[in-house]
């Protein structure tokens, strides 16, 4: 079976500098991975690689066995991987309705459509509705996103993110900054809403990871240097060594 | 032919080294502050208009100091007043409010000065040809706008390369979100900034007063040629900026003194078929659309190299 | 005055109930403007009742752009001069060629010759948002009004091109010539476009728009190509203004060089964003008051532009979301019912309000017409702009009343936080 997402040699150079060097990262169908890592390792840089962010220097990425590395971010969005950004990164100044109901649109095959009464397509306003409904914002749906508090926001973020129906999610630290009821409550919506889906998500709290992950990517300096099981990952040296004094868990 | 081309070369240089004295300021101001400042023409003509006043009443000399200085204060209270409250509305909201100080600028000069050009002469001292190009006398103050510019350019470069201010400058230059953690007297950095960039858009006024027409359309008509420029050499960009100048000071100097069509190189159309936009065009000399040849290099720009000639931002 | 400025997107959804009053205001619309020039029918207000409906047509036309999409252009003229070109020339070639197209089709051409160009010239200047495209679209908008001198064969040099509407072909037995006709081709073109312009919005294209506005960067991982998004925005704001220029055209009866200058593409921005560009009606708001008082003003003072840049910074400054921001700040205080705790606050700062207006108005004309030595006319009250006395009462009025009203505006602004607390308690506000 091909994998959902496949790096191979990937490398980003900024300058002289190299913030990621030969990256491999292999993530199954339906899997649930996690990336961890010491601050500045490269994990956004990872994801903003495999989401088309920014191109790799070198290396190829690819999705569902397409390659996609090159290509531009709404390129890849429309083949189905959706990602969230680790700054909250909404539609300010529109409504909650309006936010997850713009990320719907594509996907439900409107795209540019300016023939069509955006309020007058079912599907389009049951998918958003039930969105909404999933992460707990019908009652704030007439708030503009910018005026939501930092949860809901982020609450938001994953919304818009899932809304697309996209097989494979990408979620950029979605309860940092969360207290520790509302990570539980956004771990939980998590795991609810990628059921069935190929997850990769980057984390620093090691609870979640641990708890949500079926399989962890350690990356250091821009280079994965452990991949498994959490239990794997647990034991292994090198991942002790990197942690050393950096995460008690 | 030969004088012609001296001759447009050192008007051409001269032109261009004008240009880079705004666009210069217009671009270290826009880097640090995310500002295009729509009014940097209007503090131009601000110069030119306070250096013929200032002339007038207290001599040339003295004007040349305190016209540029004036100017830049009006910056800074632009800066201060304006820009600082209109900050937290973005940065369209900030373009706008210059919009209008430009709108507003040459409404007020015009109520002061009259719509008609002002008599801004040369002053005596300066008065003389420097020397002949086969038969063409070229004026001294021309050289010494030429030398005023350079030195500028000189001095700018120094503060650029030797200051604090430079070094912040320069930081800004190319890590333009690393402007925000400068610490607490930002504001006051910015507001130096603007105002020097101001008074420099003032002196090249007061310089190019003169030489030029100081007339209250002169920021209308130069700001736009202003703005290609930035654009031209990559915004945010100041070697962008000095290249851009230089080749558009050039190409549009040589532009206004060619004389030639198409209809002169390969000989006039048949009459028969009657006047369309293929006679249009070829009867049209260079120096006729010596106006638009900016923005056509602006277009093939925008098409061969959208971020510029040595841009490297989005935005 | 700093209350919380809430610029929410163009019209949210809104549930079926609203229907009623929905369909209501765009009715009243309608009505008022066949009723308008039965009750106002002088010469006069028929010519000025035509320029507005042209001018909001033009200042929609512009919002698809600033307020929808986000992009500040400095060149918006340019399309609707082309328009108005192209309703010439078509106009010109019905008459020549004997086509049987009655004048109130013209305005269609005139919006595909916005269209046409928008199309040509749109890819290349929306690649880029921002500050750059504003800058790309000041050089195209000089490169077109330069262009159109030079190339006499289309745009009839300094004279322009002229036309006469009233020989094309009659419709319904109406020729075009009395104005009282073209208002009401005018308000026809109007209505339809204003339709139009509002259904785009509530579109799929629309909303899109909004979100490009917003946050470019997000709807590219939404599947969007931000490009694509700003490109048919453009396209859209080209042939609307197209219309307007045509409109233009068919009233004046020629097109010439300044419909596509830079002027005109000052004031179409100066009349949507003093209007407010964050709701669909701002810019009609603007566009009725800036031609209003372009209208009125040129024949009071000579420095009438002028009043126009100070009225712009200080909404610039003051109050972002125009004239329309102004009034819907006010809808949460009014469903909550606090809005008469503010009212006393607005009263109170008035007089002195008004007396820094007053001040600023008597200092500009002072200064305008002190060579001149005309007397001005404030109110019925004559000043000298040469006696000393006028200089005294416009610095006390302009001083005094600024630190006046100074003090009002934070009480202003006070009430308005204790209003607005409330309105958030009773669930009002966000």
């Amino acid at each position: 079976m091909t994998a959902a997402i496949e790096v191979r040699a990937v490398e980003k150079r900024f300058g002289n500098v190299s913030i990621i060097r030969d990256l491999n990262l292999s993530v199954a169908k339906g899997e649930r991975h996690a990336i961890i890592g010491p601050n500045g390792a490269g994990k956004s840089t990872t994801f903003n690689l495999i989401s088309g962010h920014i191109k790799p220097t070198s290396g190829e990425v690819k999705l569902n066995g397409d390659l996609i590395s090159g290509l531009r971010p709404f390129e890849i969005n429309r083949r189905g991987l959706s990602r969230s950004f680790q700054v909250t990164n909404v539609f300010a100044r529109m409504t909650v309705w309006e936010n997850v109901r713009c990320a719907v649109l594509w996907a439900t095959g409107h795209r540019y459509a300016f023939w069509k009464n955006v309020d007058s397509l079912p599907e389009v306003r049951e998918r958003t509705a039930q969105i909404l409904d999933d992460i707990h914002l019908t009652h704030r749906r007439d708030v503009p996103a910018g005026l939501l508090t930092y949860a809901e926001q982020r609450e938001l973020e994953i919304g818009i993110t899932i809304a697309s129906g996209a097989t494979v999610v990408m979620l950029d630290e979605p309860t940092a900054g969360m207290s520790h009821a509302e990570t539980e409550r956004a771990v939980s919506l998590i795991r609810r809403l990628t059921d069935g889906k190929t997850l990769v998500i980057v984390e620093h709290d090691m609870s979640v990871v641990f708890g949500l992950a079926d399989r962890i990517s350690v990356l250091v300096y821009g280079h994965i240097i452990a991949s498994g099981t959490p239990e794997e990952i647990r034991r292994d040296p090198k991942v002790k060594e990197a942690y050393l004094g950096e995460e008690a868990h | 032919m030969l004088e012609l081309i001296v001759i447009s070369t050192l008007n051409g240089v001269l032109f261009g080294m004008l240009l880079f004295l705004l666009s210069s300021g217009l671009t270290v101001i826009f880097s640090m502050m995310g500002v295009l400042n729509f009014a940097h023409a209007s503090f131009y003509m601000l110069g030119a208009f306070f250096g013929f006043q200032l002339t007038k009443w207290i001599g040339f000399w003295p004007a040349l100091v305190l016209a540029p200085l004036l100017v830049g204060a009006i910056g800074m209270a632009v800066e201060r007043y304006g820009l600082r409250n209109t900050h937290k509305h973005g940065h369209v909201a900030e373009l706008l409010l210059t919009f209008g100080l430009a709108f507003a600028i040459e409404e007020i000069v015009s109520m002061i000065w009259g719509k008609s050009p002002v008599d801004y002469r040369v002053p005596t001292l300066l008065d003389f040809p420097a020397f002949t190009v086969f038969s063409t006398n070229y004026p001294a103050y021309k050289i010494f706008m030429l030398v005023v510019s350079v030195v500028i350019f000189i001095a700018l470069l120094v503060v650029l390369k030797r200051t604090r201010v430079g070094l912040i400058v320069q930081a800004a230059l190319t890590h333009p979100h690393m402007v925000g953690h400068l610490g607490h007297n930002v504001g006051r950095v910015f507001m130096v900034v603007f105002g020097v960039g101001s008074a420099l858009a003032g002196l090249a006024g007061v310089i190019a007063g003169p030489a030029l027409v100081t007339q209250s359309d002169m920021a209308a008509s130069l700001g736009p040629i202003l703005f290609v420029v930035i654009v031209f050499g990559g915004l945010g960009s100041l070697p962008g900026a000095f290249v851009a100048s230089l080749v558009i000071g050039l190409v549009q100097t040589f532009a206004v003194a060619l004389n030639g069509s198409l209809a002169s190189a390969f000989g006039p159309l048949d009459p028969s078929a009657g006047p369309s936009v293929l006679t249009d065009v070829w009867n049209v000399t260079i120096a006729q659309v010596a106006p638009i040849v900016p923005y056509l290099l602006l277009v093939v720009i925008l098409i061969v190299r959208p971020m510029g000639l040595m841009g490297t931002r989005e935005s | 005055m700093k209350p919380a400025m809430t610029s929410t997107s163009i019209a949210p959804a809104k549930p079926a109930g609203d229907g009623l009053r929905f369909y209501g205001v765009w009715l009243i619309g309608i009505a008022a403007l066949v009723v308008l020039p039965l009750v106002f029918s002088s010469g006069g207000s028929l010519t000025s009742f035509s320029l507005i409906g042209i001018a909001i047509v033009f200042a929609l036309s512009y919002n698809i752009l600033l307020g929808q999409t986000g992009l500040l252009s400095f060149g918006h003229a340019v399309h609707y001069g082309l328009g108005g070109f192209a309703a010439c020339h078509m106009m010109n070639a019905v008459v020549s060629h004997g086509w049987p197209i009655p004048l109130p089709f013209i305005p269609l051409f005139g919006g595909l010759g916005g269209l046409v160009f928008a199309i040509i010239i749109g890819w290349v200047m929306t690649k880029r948002a921002g500050t750059v495209f504003a800058m790309i679209s000041l050089g195209i908008g000089e490169l077109v009004a330069s262009s159109s001198l030079i190339l006499r064969s289309v745009f009839g040099g300094e004279a322009g091109i002229t036309t006469d509407r009233t020989a094309l072909p009659k419709m319904l037995g109406w020729s075009f010539g009395p104005q009282l006709q073209v208002y009401y081709l005018i308000a026809f073109w109007l209505v339809l476009s204003a339709i139009a312009m509002y259904a785009l919005t509530r579109t799929p294209l629309g909303r899109i728009c909004n979100a490009v506005r917003d946050n470019p960067e997000r709807v590219q991982f939404i599947g969007y190509d931000p490009h694509v998004v700003r490109y048919l925005a453009f396209c859209f704001a080209g042939f609307f203004a197209g219309v307007a220029g045509s409109l233009a055209a068919i009233n004046f009866e020629i097109a010439n060089s300044a419909y596509l200058g830079a002027i005109q593409s000052g004031l179409v921005l100066f009349a949507t964003f003093i209007g407010g560009t964050a709701y669909f009606f701002g810019p009609i708001l603007g566009a009725i008051l800036v031609t209003y008082l372009q209208l009125g003003l040129t024949n009071v003072t000579s420095v009438w532009q002028l009043y126009f840049g100070i009225i712009f910074i200080g909404i610039v400054m003051f109050a972002p979301g125009g004239i329309a921001g102004l009034l819907m700040m006010h809808r949460p205080l009014v469903r909550a019912g606090t809005l008469w705790t503010v009212i006393p606050s607005y009263l109170v700062a008035i007089v002195p309000t008004v007396a820094l207006a007053c001040g600023v108005i008597l200092t500009i004309e002072t200064i305008a017409r002190y060579s001149g030595g005309d007397p001005i006319n404030l109110f019925g009250i004559a000043f000298n702009p040469t006696s000393p006395v006028t200089w005294i009462a416009a610095a006390v009025l302009l001083v005094g009343g600024f630190f006046v009203a100074r003090l009002t505006w934070q009480r202003i602004a006070d009430a308005w936080d204790r209003a607005a607390t409330v309105a958030r308690d009773r669930g009002y506000l966000a």
